[in-house]
């Protein structure tokens, strides 16, 4: 499939950014498209090895199972955590309202 | 007389230990030379004084009163800011984290701050470790102390630069694709990517989590290998944590500085050395020569192949991409950072678009976006599985090689630093600087950057790096061959930062014609030699 990559349009990195929650301006999404079809363009060439019986890698000591003593141990202190946050209200991060206004 | 800066680690911790100088007087001297460089090389983000100088007296007290002090104990050390460190600023050198101060420590910070190492502060890097030139940071642009006009590698630029310009002898990077090895090699200092699981991820600020792994800088091989081994170590906190003890890299550093290879197999790795790339031909040259120089220390020298390399760079930029966007999914605005547009009217939704879009730099929003792309649905096989099993196939090839070499070789970049401003608008020629770091990086395994010589083939002579390649969990072979090399090297050439423009010299503005090169910003390093700062 990377191999007949089509172009990628202004409007599929409008998407994209969409998907990222990335707001990018209407200059980026120049800029975007023109840079993300040039590396696309060369990371296809991943299509050319055979490797359909190949299993994936992800680690050089493969680990399996990966457990710790279930004991309880402290968390960080709350106030410690929440200094950090950007908006705070009766001890919890403050959200913005989650629903639109249509919705 | 050699100045309190200028000495290697293990001589700072031997004259700490015998008492002929405290670790505050080493603290001082190191901040000092902060402050006389550092507007010039701006390699620091924060510095710590007052940490320092309290975790130097620390030190001093506990030799005062006779307890025992580790091997770098007082040992002042520069902390990329990647690295979470509990109540010091940790921006990973994005607009998103600034003012975040961490409520807890990495387990690699609490391992250097338990050795009774002093943090000397925070070093510039490209913006979540997305880059190969510092030129990504949010905050500022680190200059490579052996030409100002030019970049100090990257991501981790700012530890490379603070070792090089000695404003401390030892820092940490982390490198996912060739961060701490292409900064070292074009620094002329020593950086180790450990095999992936040996030292902690947790508390690094994620990029690419298959990738991702810490590792020391400094000056001489033995310096690196003593960080090592208080940086290796399993976690719990880390799933992928190898859960047994790794190599004494310490041991074998001293064992090679005697500059013995017999019966040691250097394998050369025909992809890996020039055709295609666009290898500089002094790049290209040093690399004979440091071959040349193994093979008269006892090496045997042997060619390999390994064919899938050519694809390593397209399956790196698809697997760091695809799991950055998931990554950075983590930025919010809710838990920590930035929040923008929150007026009252915007939903969740649209303020974390905003505060995403204002708070990361365009390299981490296209690589956000590739990777996107690469994990939607009907792409991902295509894709990020297909590199994966990519991956496979380069650790087969890797496993091959070491059949037929103990270690592997090759120059660490195909350039010299370049200048400020040369790649950023092309990030495909930003890429390319990786080519000969990805494999190790992709099959996890171990390798290490050595100064082997210099190039003047773009203007002045800069520094070139060896990359010796080791199988997982043989990091002591990197260490091994790295401190041989680096024995013969110096014995024949001399240290190779001696050729180093020295900074901060008060008065020594007249030689300033050494940073003035055919740099794209040339007229920076001119105002810099212009007020004496600069040398």
């Amino acid at each position: 499939m990377p191999e007949d990559r089509s172009t990628l349009t202004r409007d599929e990195v409008a998407h994209l950014a969409r998907l990222a929650r990335l707001a990018v301006t209407e200059d980026e999404l120049d800029l975007f498209a023109g840079q993300l079809d040039v590396i696309l363009g060369a990371v296809a060439r991943i299509g050319d090895v055979a490797a359909a019986d190949i299993q994936p890698t992800s680690h050089a000591v493969p680990l399996q199972n990966v457990l710790r003593p279930d004991a309880v141990a402290p968390c960080l202190p709350r106030d410690a955590v929440l200094a950090g946050a950007p908006a705070v209200e009766d001890d919890r991060f403050r959200v913005p309202q989650i629903l639109g206004e249509e919705e | 007389m050699t100045e309190l800066f200028e000495l290697s680690a293990a001589d700072t911790a031997a004259s700490i230990a015998a008492g002929d100088v405290s670790a505050v007087e080493v603290a001082q001297a190191h901040l000092t030379r902060i402050s006389a460089t550092d507007a010039d090389v701006q390699a620091f983000l924060h510095v710590n004084t007052e940490g320092a100088l309290a975790a130097a007296r620390a030190v001093d007290d506990r030799r005062q009163a006779g307890e025992p002090l580790g091997p770098l104990a007082g040992v002042p050390l520069a902390m990329k800011d990647v690295v979470v460190t509990k109540g010091l600023p940790t921006t990973s050198g994005s607009k998103i984290l600034q003012g975040w101060i961490p409520p807890y420590d990495a387990t690699i910070t609490r391992r250097v701050l338990d050795a009774g190492i002093v943090m000397l502060g925070k070093t510039n890097m490209d913006e979540f470790a997305m880059g190969s030139s510092t030129e990504n940071s949010a905050y500022q642009v680190t200059r490579n102390p052996w030409d100002l006009s030019r970049v100090p590698g990257g991501s981790s630029g700012g530890s490379s630069a603070a070792v090089a310009a000695f404003q401390a002898p030892l820092s940490i990077g982390t490198d996912t694709g060739g961060s701490i090895r292409q900064p070292a090699a074009v620094t002329g200092i020593v950086g180790h990517k450990p095999t992936y699981g040996a030292v902690s991820r947790y508390g690094l600020i994620a990029f690419s989590s298959s990738l991702d792994q810490a590792g020391p800088f400094g000056r001489t091989v033995e310096d690196a290998a003593l960080l090592h081994q208080v940086l290796a170590g399993h976690d719990p906190m880390d799933s992928t944590s190898i859960p047994q003890p790794g190599p004494d890299v310490v041991t074998a550093a001293r064992e090679g500085a005697r500059a013995d290879l017999s019966g040691v197999r250097v394998g050369i790795v025909t992809e890996l050395t020039g055709a295609g790339g666009g290898y500089q031909a002094g790049v290209l040259a040093s690399f004979r020569d440091a071959v040349a120089l193994l093979q008269s220390l006892g090496a045997e020298i042997v060619e390999v192949s390994c064919p899938h390399f050519d694809y390593a760079l397209a399956a790196y930029y698809l697997i760091a991409p695809s799991e950055a966007s998931s990554n950075l999914a983590r930025f919010d605005s809710v838990r920590y950072g930035l929040r923008a547009g929150d007026n009252g009217s915007h939903s969740l939704e649209e303020v974390m678009s905003l505060t995403r879009e204002q708070g990361f730099g365009a390299e981490v929003k296209r690589r956000i976006m590739i990777g996107t792309y690469a994990l939607s649905s009907g792409y991902y096989d295509a894709y990020y599985g297909q590199a994966q099993k990519v991956r496979t196939l380069i650790a087969a090839d890797f496993a091959s090689a070491f059949d037929q070499a103990d270690v592997l070789v090759s120059p660490t970049s195909p350039f010299v630093a370049f200048g400020v401003g040369e790649r950023v608008a092309d990030p495909m020629a930003m890429y390319v600087n990786d080519l000969c770091t990805l494999p190790a990086s992709l099959a996890g395994t171990p390798a290490i950057s050595v100064p082997c010589g210099l190039s003047e083939e773009t203007g002045p002579a800069l520094p070139v790096g060896l990359q010796i390649m080791a199988p997982a969990m043989a990091d002591d072979r990197c260490y091994r061959v790295g401190a041989a090399f680096e024995a013969a090297y110096v014995a024949a050439n001399g240290q190779i930062l001696t050729g180093a423009p020295r900074l901060g010299s008060v008065g020594a503005g007249a030689d300033a014609s050494r940073t003035m090169t055919t740099g794209a910003d040339a007229s920076r390093t001119m105002t810099t030699g212009a007020d004496g700062a600069a040398r």
